[in-house]
């Protein structure tokens, strides 16, 4: 099977990999680069489990061949919480009960972060918005849109 | 075959490699990928060009050209193109749309394809490396295409003569019960001279509501004045059957969206 | 939160130091941040990916299954039919007395419903696997089938499930679960009203948004390491014990982190195939079911069907009621001759009803076989129960929460099934209710209690 060489940086490092040709971002970033936090809930774009940021941009890691990333800046939720400081987003999700089985998390976080990094302080409506891509199965999504909320008040408060 | 990408830096290359036997053009990927990821093994090729063009969005003279991997988010979030950002919003969730671009669009089988029903309804031409096909004509012979889309092309509508409806059952994002566009020119005192409808999930793909369109002409927008037209609206249409609808149902329904997106 | 005290305050303890305060859950962090290990983030060298060929009809005789040209594909490294089982018949609640084994693991000579498991494909990539069950050909002799729990009760209806032979489960107590309390027939005589209605439901899926799925690691000692999603770690480890006839000692299974299961997670499915397959390759394998596959593939809820006939007397007392269930366990029994009989249970509700009869089925048809799913047995049957109540209280002309009041079991009251009725709070949550919703009953319901000392 032809390999194809692939440099992305993801979370801040460089990473440098070859892959199958072929192969979703998702599988490289699971089966090759070791970051488990996408998760594949259903590999059809439907769910958002898998959700990145991708150059500033949320994408479905389960629909974008990882060629197509070459050069490209990709951020996890496994990379948010540097040096073990939770980022507040990942504070809100804890404080507001917006994790139940935990499975849809990483991803409700990636798609609420992006719309935190252009909205600072969104309406309810964006919230509802920037998640509709999202599939929570546990939590009635609630707790998540108050989880959003409260961590874009705690930005705000702390930029004050 | 696994599955494998080659990237073309022309559109002239791209098209001769889609000439190989499994191949496929790979846009956003949102329903390629998807089909492969779900166990279609027909596709081993994936082919796409880099070519800058694809990606550009010009509007000069009234006029708008989209390159063909311009995404529903770059067309949602353009200033000149406001009139259609409603139709782009209406695809998918954010990430989708981050993805989805105009020419998978054009190819998305019912009940997807709502971004082209936009486009059928503004009489767009869909641009190749062998010239401009009207819309119509490309989306009832697009099986068998096998050149890469390059652009479309329409007249930019007047904000009040476009409109654009979809109707899903969960919101804000949802798979389309169905969809609707309209262009429709009205005189001074509001007696309609052209129109033309476009339909979403009334057919395995996009398609003119014609008998409706000519039950407008000279009509007024009001009930009585849109009442023979809501009764063609569902002629020549064979709604699909899928998880979000029956055909039953998107036929009961039809007319009554079409008034309220006259009415609006 | 808030924790009321007013309720049972003479009878409750209120030195607590847990109920009512906030706690954090001790595994939210590892959510938050991605770390948390789901089966599926477990990744081993060499994984073999396990894809199964599945039955397109809902009732066939499998005449001849050809796996050549499917062994042949690259990648393919060994391909399981029902044969290769050693066990290959089974139920999962054997294991505690609920027989017949009536489920094949692999199609043994027939299939009973779209989507049966028929040949397993083991290869190095999902693709290959993909590829190869494509080429798998399997000639059906297609069956009448049936789908409906009533025509499959009926004399000449085709018959499902062959370890039955009949439509429907046999408990001890014969055709259906019965209570028998009271007398039903005299109560009804008496009734000034007498209501009938039937209700019903269809299959539910549960749709977790992490798929069924399994990895097993071999360990090199006989041994085999399955991380699983199972929401029934000893139920799935000791039926794997007998599908595979291996000692459970032989059988490692880590699990408890379920990404949502809803109880459609308690079904024996995956682990037993993948070790098997992880046995005879000697390699890792995982076994994940597709979206589409737990979406059509995975038990959902049951359809139910719930007829109930009442008697009411005018001014409210219900004086009999005799409930007929059925319970569509589709092709094979899994959890529903359970949840059947925990509807039996279950009914009349949670009233006192002095004259009561049940019966509930548990039918056989070529559906998706159906299990658990929250309270299954009991929530279809409650929507039927309350719609009845409000229809019954429409019916005598009375407020339909002041109904309830005067049917609401309470303490020391028997229950049907003969189970006198301990620690009840029904009256306190529609006194509760009555109070959030703005719905005022008359003081004297405000003023009933559960509580019944000496009860
Ligand atoms: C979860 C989800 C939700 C969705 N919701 C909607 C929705 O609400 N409305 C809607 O309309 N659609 C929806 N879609 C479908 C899809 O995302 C869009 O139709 C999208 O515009 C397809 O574009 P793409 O670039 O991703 O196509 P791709 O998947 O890349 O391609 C689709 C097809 O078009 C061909 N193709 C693509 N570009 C070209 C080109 N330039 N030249 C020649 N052939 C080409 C490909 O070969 C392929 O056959 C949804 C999809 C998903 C997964
Ligand atoms: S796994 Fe990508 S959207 Fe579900
Ligand atoms: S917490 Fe389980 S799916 Fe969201």
């Amino acid at each position: 099977m032809a390999k194809v060489p692939v440099q992305f940086t993801l979370n801040g490092s460089e990473k440098a990999e070859f892959i199958d040709s072929g192969t979703t971002l998702l599988q490289a970033l699971r089966d090759k680069i070791g970051d488990t936090s996408p998760k594949g809930g259903c590999h059809q774009g439907t769910c958002g489990a898998c959700s990145v940021i991708i150059d500033g941009e949320l994408r479905l890691s389960c629909l974008t061949l990882a060629e197509t990333c070459d050069g490209a800046v990709i951020s996890t939720t496994s990379g948010l919480s540097e040096s073990g400081v939770l980022h507040p987003l990942q504070r809100a999700f804890l404080d507001t009960f917006a994790t139940q089985c935990g499975f849809c998390t990483p991803g409700m976080i990636m798609a609420a972060k992006v719309l935190l990094d252009h909205t600072p302080n969104p309406s309810r409506d964006e919230v509802v918005e920037a998640l509709s891509g999202n599939i929570c199965r546990c939590t009635g999504y609630e707790p998540i849109i108050q989880a959003v909320l409260t961590a874009a008040r705690a930005n705000s408060q702390n930029a004050a | 075959m696994a599955l494998a990408l080659q990237t073309f830096a022309t559109v002239k290359d791209a098209n001769a490699a889609l000439k190989a036997q499994g191949t496929r053009y790979l846009g956003g990927g949102t329903l390629v990928v998807r089909a492969a990821n779900e166990g279609d093994v027909s596709v081993s090729g994936l082919i796409r060009s880099t070519e800058p063009s694809l990606s550009t969005i010009a509007v000069a003279g009234g006029k708008a050209r989209v390159g063909a991997s311009v995404t529903m988010a770059a067309i949602a979030g353009h200033p000149e193109l406001g009139t259609l950002a409603k139709a782009a919003r209406a695809v998918g969730g954010p990430a989708i749309r981050n993805m989805a671009t105009v020419g998978g669009n054009l190819f998305a089988p019912a009940p997807y394809g709502d971004f082209a029903v936009a486009l059928l309804a503004l009489d767009a031409t869909v641009g190749t490396d062998g010239g401009e096909t009207p819309i119509e004509t490309f989306l009832a012979n697009r099986d068998g295409s096998r050149a890469v889309v390059t652009s479309v092309s329409f007249t930019l509508p007047k904000a009040d003569s476009f409109r654009f409806l979809k109707v899903s059952r969960v919101k804000p994002k949802g798979v389309s019960v169905l969809s609707i566009a309209g262009a429709l020119e009205l005189s001074s005192d509001g007696t309609v001279t052209s129109a033309r409808i476009a339909l979403g999930c009334m057919a395995d793909r996009p398609m003119r509501a014609r008998a409706a369109e000519k039950a407008l002409i000279g009509r007024k927008l009001t009930a009585d004045g849109i009442a023979p037209a809501l009764a063609a609206a569902g002629d020549g249409t064979s709604p699909i059957t899928d998880p979000i609808a029956s055909a039953w149902y998107r036929a009961e329904v039809l007319p009554v969206h079409l008034g309220r997106l006259l009415l609006a | 939160m808030e924790l009321r005290k007013n309720y049972f305050a003479d009878v409750r303890k209120d030195d607590l130091n847990e109920i009512g305060q906030p706690r954090p859950r001790s595994d939210s962090p590892g959510h938050v941040t991605g770390k948390t290990a789901f089966f599926a983030d477990r990744n081993f060298p060499g994984i073999l990916h396990l894809k199964m060929v599945r039955s397109p009809h809902h009732h066939a005789r499998i005449r001849s299954i050809d796996t050549s040209e499917a062994e042949k594909h690259p990648g393919v490294v060994k391909i399981l039919t029902a044969k290769d089982v050693p066990h290959n018949v089974y139920t999962i609640l054997i294991l505690i007395q609920v027989g017949p084994e009536d489920e094949t693991v692999l199609a043994d000579g027939k299939v009973r419903w779209k989507g049966e498991a028929v040949v397993a494909v083991l290869a190095e990539t999902e693709r290959a696997a993909q590829e190869a069950a494509a080429k798998v050909k399997v000639d059906y002799e297609v069956l009448p089938a049936v789908f409906d729990m009533e025509e499959a009760l009926k004399p000449g209806a085709p018959l499902v499930n062959e370890y039955h032979g009949q439509n429907y489960y046999l408990y001890d107590s014969g055709e259906c679960r019965k209570v028998r309390f009271g007398d039903v027939e005299a109560g009804f005589a008496g009734a000034d009203h007498i209501l009938e209605e039937s209700y019903q439901s269809s299959p539910i899926e549960h749709a977790p948004t992490e798929t069924t799925g399994c990895v097993v690691a071999p360990e090199g000692n006989d041994r085999f390491t399955c991380y699983t999603n199972t929401q029934a770690m000893f139920f799935t480890l000791d039926n794997t014990s007998i599908i595979l006839q291996m000692p459970g000692s032989k059988l490692h299974f880590v699990g408890g982190t379920v990404g949502g299961g809803f109880g459609g997670k308690v079904d024996v499915i995956v682990e037993p195939i993948a070790i098997l397959g992880a046995k005879l390759t000697g390699r890792p394998v995982c076994f994940i079911y597709s979206r589409e596959e737990e979406m059509q593939i995975s038990s959902p809820r049951a359809a139910e069907k719930v007829v109930i006939k009442d008697g009411v007397m005018k001014d409210g007392r219900i004086v009999a009621r005799k409930v007929t269930g059925y319970t569509d366990a589709g092709a094979y029994s899994r959890h529903s001759p359970y949840g059947a009989q925990k509807g039996a249970g279950h009914y009349p509700g949670p009233y006192t009803i002095p004259n009561v009869w049940i019966d509930t089925y548990c039918v056989y048809t070529n559906r998706t076989p159906s299990s658990a799913m929250r309270g299954f047995g009991v929530t279809i049957g409650d929507f039927a129960l309350e719609v009845q109540m409000d229809k019954l209280a429409r019916l005598i002309g009375m407020d339909p929460l002041e109904f309830r009041f005067i049917n609401a079991y309470r303490d020391g009251d028997m229950k049907a099934h003969r189970q006198p009725t301990e620690g009840a709070a029904l009256i306190e949550c529609m006194q509760e209710a009555s109070r959030a919703a703005n719905w005022p009953v008359a003081e004297k319901y405000m003023a009933m209690s559960s509580y019944v000392k000496g009860a």
